[in-house]
């Protein structure tokens, strides 16, 4: 089952389902850095908080996903991770992935960075 | 199984509804010795004698009841509840475990005096008493001591509550005013509820007052590091205030990143600082000064 992706204003939205596959994770990588060209999004959010569990190759993922979208032009938050989910991460040691990564507490949240972000940027001439 | 007309070839079944018939033909003269026994051995000291009349009355019945039918629930039920009764008033496992041996004692003897001229017949009497004097011995004595732990457990999980409380006191502003020592299982307890305050409230600032906290072992300080990453992740600030001179060596010590630890010295400093990440800004007006 691939991930829809949605658009909100300049904004993709992905919510990741529970359960999600290695492969579904690949091809959403794949999907948002395409159509981040053909909509010239700012600003990509990917929504976890459905899934209970963020393992290696998860938080590789969503590194690799962060870093790329913003060299297409366009900012990446991650929201909803769900409480046990963050401190096994950081037990893991998995939270270093996320050092140069926003994360946010949910959905409503993560727009609002992104619309602040966005202001930012313009306000900085790019 | 043929029914014999020699005592001595009674079937078993037969046999314990008459030793159970003799013990209750004797209940008040044995209750009563049991009684006397107990005082004696200054057993359930915290109960005057009326009390304990009334608390061993259930357990002599029930015991009978159990050499009778083998069925030890109605027994057990009794000692759920006994227990229930006396252990808020300090009666001793000892104390539990000393009446009911003193009433294994007693109903032995009775039968012993009943039937001592007939040699095998005794023999089988005590076959049949035996493991169901022992079985009373130990369902009440180990009832007693579950009832116990359970006690015990209950209030510990209710300090436990108690002690690591979180409370929103602006918009999206928590506070955890922490007292007291912090062992692995607080500390656990402790991330759980912070992490789930900070999505229930959707807090992006908590401020973690330890002034209340001596020490904190090496794991103990880790894992606090550890939940400070988390809340993070999950978008929210932690500021940590008061640490004592004595934690802060430790964290140094132990050698975490501590660029990721954001410290205020007091709590006021703490609270302020937190306003001042949401936009809040207090003003003194001139009233409130007079």
């Amino acid at each position: 089952m691939a991930v829809a992706v949605l658009k909100q204003k300049s904004y993709l939205i992905a919510t990741l389902h529970q359960g999600i596959t290695d492969a579904e994770f690949s091809q959403l990588r794949l999907d948002l850095l395409n159509r981040i060209g053909e909509v010239a999004s700012t600003g990509v959010i990917l929504d976890v908080s459905a899934l209970d569990v963020l393992d290696s190759f998860a938080t590789r993922t969503l590194r690799d996903v962060a870093l790329a979208t913003r060299l297409r032009g366009a900012e990446t938050v991650i929201v909803g991770i769900q409480p046990e989910v963050a401190f096994a991460m950081v037990q893991l040691g998995l939270s270093l992935r996320f050092e140069e990564v926003t994360t946010t507490l949910d959905l409503e949240e993560g727009l609002a960075w992104l619309d602040a972000h966005v202001k930012r940027a313009r306000s900085h001439g790019r | 199984m043929p029914r014999q007309r020699r005592t001595n070839q009674r079937p078993t079944g037969d046999l314990l509804i008459e030793l159970a018939a003799h013990l209750r033909e004797r209940r008040i003269a044995l209750r009563e010795e049991w009684v006397e026994r107990i005082v004696q051995a200054e057993l359930l000291k915290v109960m005057d004698k009326a009390e304990i009349v009334n608390e061993v009355t259930g357990i002599y019945d029930n015991t009978v009841n159990v050499l009778e039918s083998g069925s030890i629930d109605s027994l057990q039920a009794y000692a759920t509840n006994l227990s229930g009764r006396v252990i808020p008033r300090g009666v001793e496992t000892s104390d539990v475990l000393g009446i009911v041996l003193l009433l294994r004692d007693i109903l032995a003897r009775a039968l012993f005096t009943r039937y001592q001229n007939d040699a095998p017949l005794l023999r089988r009497v005590l076959d049949a008493y035996e493991p169901a004097a022992n079985r009373v011995c130990n369902v009440v004595a180990a009832t007693y001591v579950g009832e116990r732990v359970r006690t015990i457990r209950e209030q510990q999980e209710a300090i436990r509550e108690l002690s690591t409380p979180v409370l929103q006191i602006r918009e999206r502003m928590l506070l955890l005013p922490i007292v007291g020592v912090i062992d692995s299982q607080r500390a656990r307890q402790l991330t759980e509820q912070l992490l789930r305050g900070i999505r229930n409230n959707r807090a992006r600032v908590a401020v973690m007052d330890v002034t209340g906290v001596p020490s904190l072992d090496s794991k103990v300080a880790n894992h606090l590091v550890q939940t400070v990453e988390a809340c993070r992740l999950m978008g929210a600030d932690v500021i940590v205030t008061g640490l004592s001179a004595e934690i802060a060596q430790t964290l140094v010590t132990i050698g975490v990143d501590l660029t990721k630890l954001n410290a205020v010295g007091d709590l006021q400093g703490g609270l302020e600082e937190a306003e001042q990440m949401l936009g809040f800004k207090v003003i003194q007006t001139p009233e409130t000064t007079a």
